[in-house]
């Protein structure tokens, strides 16, 4: 038995809304709002990224779990915005949390699956006993080519888990994922923005994997929808998880913690880790959660997690996800956004 | 001449077909065609195509599809007239046969648009792209130009645009092989997303995957395949500049007019004896001026014919039983094509809750781009 000992969430503070992106492209914001479900997403500050949500992240975690930082013995980071190609994110993230040297780390990447990639095998890797605790952590500052419909959704933000056997908060009841070859979405080497395949990215992709992972293990866990307290799925736009939500039968009550994408945006690698931790947020003992993630390319994470009589008391230990979306923020023009993502050219 | 029959059809889903390629939907077609007929050989084969290049970097149609259909050496040409492509092949399959050239000759049509083309851009090679695509004007755009001229000239509402929309939609939902197989409220069309002013969302045909096949033979060869062969009756085609900028009036599809008159003067009919037609409702406001020019709506406005219930099924003429291509899809060179399968079957009586009574003469019209081209049949319950 292994399951979650901390977790934590960092959303930055810079927030754009929907309408100033449509209105800088000449759409109708009304119909973008109502199309993609998405009111606002947060937006990375000129210092901010991969690497600082992850190690902000990490700190709450860290806090929550009331561990020893030097008892982490694996960190992993999935992320499709690492900052360097070559040169890990984990090395800087261990040093500025006070894990290690004694700790393995390596970065992850599986499009907007990375973060549950890296939950999963920090799990396997403290269910094995070759680690007493191992943290997976989600995070990403995407970016959404302008004029694009990603441009509504791409944000930045993450969560992190840590992994135990011991004083759980929650105790992860079984895993299962599902993998194919499906081109839907990609970035070549070199490119500065992703490209996509249209519509392709919907029942192909996203509603094909997301509905067979959830599948593989409700059948294997033997649970229906109706067990649950919550259900969060990866968020590319608002619609998308509500609708495979309601297709496995879950109710929006069931849903509703963990969409947290209307006012976050899609923080890709971290979507479906923050809906977790906005989820675990609010959840109470003994609580059944159900989260699938979705990567391009493409594959799903599945997790269900049963929460323990420790969480209400741990989890005031550090910001919720709620406070992070609600609490103070900054919005920005559609100028200072487009220099914040560095999408003007400059000569350096 | 030899006269010519329609002795088999075939087609295949319209919709978002992920799992089927270009040459997947065709030969899916062309059995079944083939199989209706009861024909295993094959004389010559006409398949209309719009972009096979464009849409999924395959060009040389023509062979190719004899090929995946396990007949190569076949004759086989593709034929293209943008969005008329199929009505076009149909054409060329008629007069092949009617020569006297050929006895067994398959008409297909067939577009794979969701391969993940930029389909507006694909779509604009249908105008002038001197005059009008270099220029940034996309096909909602152009048919929202002809929409405005039609309601300043001629009174047209936007609420006439709904009806058709509704109309075609109430159709398609009897129509298990649409891509949109439900209906929409006046409402919901009223106030879907704006694309191009006047045109919203619910007035403009959808993108499409789709294939759709028939079978000519001589009429008298036919009585030996099927006891309900449905003759063509006459054939035409008129064309008229690309660009919108060029015609005499951007409200009146003079290309429309005449290819109506030239196949309705072969067949020997006037409008009036037309029981039913599938027409090119690319966008609500074609519908309506296709019906204008082909002279359908007998004294009856045209812009009023959808909310009357003139063209509905049931009504004095019903126009676009299918679901036209708003509900049933618009896989580009499959259109025309599939309008012939829909006019087959309502003549043969096999159209189910489709079915118009009594219905002799059916008559379909396919066109290209806006009205560049035109091609109209008629059709004789035989």
């Amino acid at each position: 038995m292994a399951g979650i000992v901390g977790y934590g969430a960092y959303i930055p503070r810079n927030r754009i809304r929907t309408e100033t992106i449509a209105e800088q492209w000449g759409k109708d914001p009304e119909t973008i709002k109502g199309g993609l479900l998405l009111q606002e997403k947060s937006v990375p500050g000129l210092d901010e990224d991969t690497i600082t949500i992850s190690v902000a992240a990490g700190r709450a975690a860290l806090d929550r779990a009331a561990i020893d930082p030097r008892r982490v013995g694996a960190l992993y980071i999935g992320s499709e915005s690492h900052p360097y190609a070559v040169k890990p994110s984990g090395t800087v993230v261990i040093e500025a949390l006070d894990i290690g040297p004694e700790v393995h780390v390596a970065d992850f990447e599986f499009a907007c699956k990375a973060g549950t990639e890296a939950m999963f095998v920090a799990l396997g890797l403290v269910e094995s006993g070759r680690v007493e605790y191992a943290m997976g952590i989600g995070a990403d500052t995407s970016q959404g080519a302008p004029g694009d419909a990603l441009e509504y959704s791409a944000s930045a933000g993450g969560s992190a888990f840590i992994f135990g056997r011991e004083d759980l908060l929650a105790d992860v009841v079984d895993t299962a994922s599902y993998t194919t070859d499906t081109p839907d979405f990609w970035r070549r080497e070199g490119e500065f923005y992703p490209r996509h395949g249209g519509r392709f990215t919907g029942e192909p992709a996203y509603f094909k994997h997301v509905l067979s992972a959830s599948h593989m293990i409700l059948e294997r866990t033997g649970l229906k929808a109706g067990d649950f307290r919550y259900a969060i799925f990866h968020m590319p736009n608002g619609k998308f998880p509500l609708r495979v939500g309601k297709t496995l039968g879950f109710t929006r009550e069931q849903l509703a913690p963990g969409w947290v994408v209307p006012t976050m945006g899609n923080t890709y690698s971290g979507s479906s880790p923050t809906g977790l931790a906005a989820a675990l947020d609010v959840s109470d003992p003994d609580d059944l959660i159900l989260i699938t993630s979705f990567g391009s390319g493409a594959g799903s994470d599945s997790f269900v997690l049963r929460v323990t009589d420790l969480l209400p008391e741990r989890k005031g230990l550090a910001p919720t996800v709620a406070s992070l979306l609600e609490g103070p923020r900054r919005y920005l023009t559609y100028g200072e956004y487009a220099k914040y993502r560095e999408k003007i050219k400059m000569n350096l | 001449m030899r006269d010519v029959a329609i002795v088999g059809a075939g087609m295949t889903q319209f919709g978002e077909l992920w799992s089927s390629s270009l040459r997947d939907l065709f030969t899916e077609a062309a059995l079944g065609a083939m199989r209706s007929a009861g024909v295993d050989t094959l004389d010559a084969v006409y398949v209309g195509n719009m972009s096979g290049g464009q849409f999924v970097g395959q060009e040389h149609v023509g062979p190719l599809m004899v090929d995946a259909l396990g007949v190569a050496g076949v004759p086989s040409t593709r034929v293209e007239s943008a969005c008329a492509s199929g009505g076009a092949a149909l054409r060329m399959g008629f007069l092949d046969v009617a020569s006297g050239q050929s006895d067994v000759v398959l008409v297909a049509g067939v577009e794979k648009m969701s391969d993940g083309a930029d389909v507006t851009t694909v779509l604009a090679t249908a105008s002038d792209q001197e005059t009008e695509v270099y220029h940034g004007i996309t096909f909602p755009g152009l048919y929202a130009m002809i929409a405005r001229a039609h309601m300043a000239s001629r009174g047209s509402t936007e609420e006439d645009l709904h009806w058709v929309s509704v109309k075609n939609h109430r159709h398609g939902a009897m129509n298990p092989r649409a891509q949109f197989p439900k209906a929409v409220t006046l409402d919901e069309v009223a106030n879907s997303s704006p694309v191009a002013d006047p045109l919203r969302l619910l007035h403009c045909s959808p993108v499409s995957d789709g294939g759709a096949a028939v079978i000519l033979m001589p009429l008298e060869q036919a009585r030996r395949i099927t006891d309900r062969p449905v003759q063509i009756l006459g054939t035409g085609m008129a064309t008229a500049s690309l660009a919108l900028a060029d015609r005499r009036d951007p409200a009146v599809l003079d290309a429309v007019g005449q290819s109506a008159r030239k196949a309705f003067t072969m067949a020997g009919i006037e409008p009036a004896d037309v029981d039913l037609a599938e027409v090119h409702d690319c966008f609500a406001i074609a519908e309506i001026c296709c019906l204008e020019a082909m002279c359908l709506t007998d004294g009856c406005s045209a812009a009023d014919a959808a909310r009357s219930g003139f063209s509905a099924l049931g009504g004095r003429r019903p126009i676009n039983t299918s679901g036209g291509l708003k509900s049933k899809g618009h896989p580009v060179g499959a259109t025309g094509v599939a309008q012939v399968i829909e006019i087959f079957e309502q003549l043969r009586g096999e159209a189910g809750d489709r079915q118009v009574r009594d219905a002799h003469i059916g008559v379909t019209q396919n066109m290209g781009g806006t009205g560049a081209s035109s091609v109209v049949h008629v059709f004789r319950r035989v």
